[in-house]
């Protein structure tokens, strides 16, 4: 494996590392800010938004079956079926919609 | 050792749902015709979805490291916020290196499930909580990288959703219970729905939008409905 590709992967190692550290290990202090402390109850629920939409749509390589799988996996979150249940069904509908979307 | 249990469980659907994921890296990073075993250690050693892509992207292309570092660190800037939240909710005694150790498993998903748990985070369940899914990121890229030609292009593609079916199962149960929470929710989504589509965003990067999104929904839901001790009044 060359040294460039090596040292490409510690570059992207030490980047993705600092940014999870940094806080976590040097900042001690509680927030009493009512507003960061609203902000950052927010923030999981905003960044999981913002990284599902619209990328769910492209996910599959074809956007009929990813329709489906958002649908009903939106359906099946709704119903608060759990992780694991909500993404196999959303794997199993887009699978089984992209076999049937040559009729579309 | 029961928190370190419990922490492990909780980490079990997070890496089912990274399987998939990781094992397309894993596939992409073969099929793009880099060595044998780069994926699998680019995914020990970093543990990121977006991150991971766009750096294999760029050494395709012979990119400097300092492009690399410029890239990646504008991708994971959204860690530093995560990490500032959850130091607010781990357990105040942590040693440095507890924190040090703690700090390298945050990601999207983990960040997510870790906050949404009722009271303070201890080491021993932050330690399991971590190690399955790093197994579970690392495992899959591997199992891509060797398996990569038995599996029909049809199954790999619809592996694909698995991840955002993970997000979906968070956020969509939190947005029915609480209107505070899906108007965060919409107000994100629309915000990365604009900037994926309009041109004139184009030259952002997608970690970047990806921060200002998250802002913008966490902003609006502070200034709207203010939180008190961590709970909705």
């Amino acid at each position: 494996m060359s040294l460039y590709l090596l040292i490409s992967v510690l570059v992207m190692a030490i980047c993705t590392y600092l940014p999870r550290m940094l806080p976590l290990t040097f900042f001690r202090r509680e927030i009493t800010s009512p507003f960061i402390q609203s902000l950052l109850f927010y923030v999981p629920y905003a960044v999981l938004s913002a990284l599902t939409f619209p990328s769910i749509l492209y996910a599959t390589n074809n956007i009929y079956s990813a329709i489906g799988g958002c649908l009903i996996a939106i359906y099946f979150a709704y119903k608060d079926k759990g992780l694991v249940f909500v993404a196999v069904a959303a794997m199993l509908t887009s699978y089984i919609v992209s076999l049937f979307s040559f009729l579309l | 050792m029961d928190d370190f249990i419990k922490g492990c469980k909780k980490g079990i659907p997070i890496a089912l749902g990274y399987f998939p994921v990781s094992f397309s890296f894993g596939v992409l990073v073969v099929s793009s015709g880099l060595p044998l075993g780069l994926a699998t250690l680019i995914s020990f050693t970093n543990l990121t979805s977006s991150g991971q892509f766009a750096g294999v992207s760029l050494m395709l292309t012979q990119a400097s490291y300092f492009e690399i570092a410029i890239t990646l660190l504008l991708i994971n800037a959204r860690y530093f916020l995560m990490s500032l939240s959850l130091s607010q909710k781990i357990d105040k005694k942590m040693s440095t290196l507890q924190r040090l150790i703690v700090s390298f498993g945050i990601t999207d998903e983990t960040f997510s499930v870790a906050s949404i748990q009722e009271g303070t985070l201890n080491f021993s369940f932050m330690l399991g909580f971590i190690l399955v899914p790093i197994m579970g990121w690392t495992c899959g890229t591997l199992v891509g990288e060797t398996l990569m030609n038995f599996l029909p292009v049809s199954i790999q593609n619809a592996m694909g959703i698995a991840l955002y079916g993970m997000f979906l199962a968070i956020i969509v149960p939190a947005s029915a219970k609480s209107k505070p929470i899906l108007e965060v929710v919409l107000v994100s989504a629309i915000i990365a729905i604009i900037f994926y589509y309009l041109p004139l965003f184009s030259i952002l990067s997608s970690g970047v939008k990806l921060i200002i999104s998250t802002l913008f929904g966490a902003i609006y839901g502070a200034v709207r409905y203010p939180v008190k001790e961590g709970k909705l009044s």
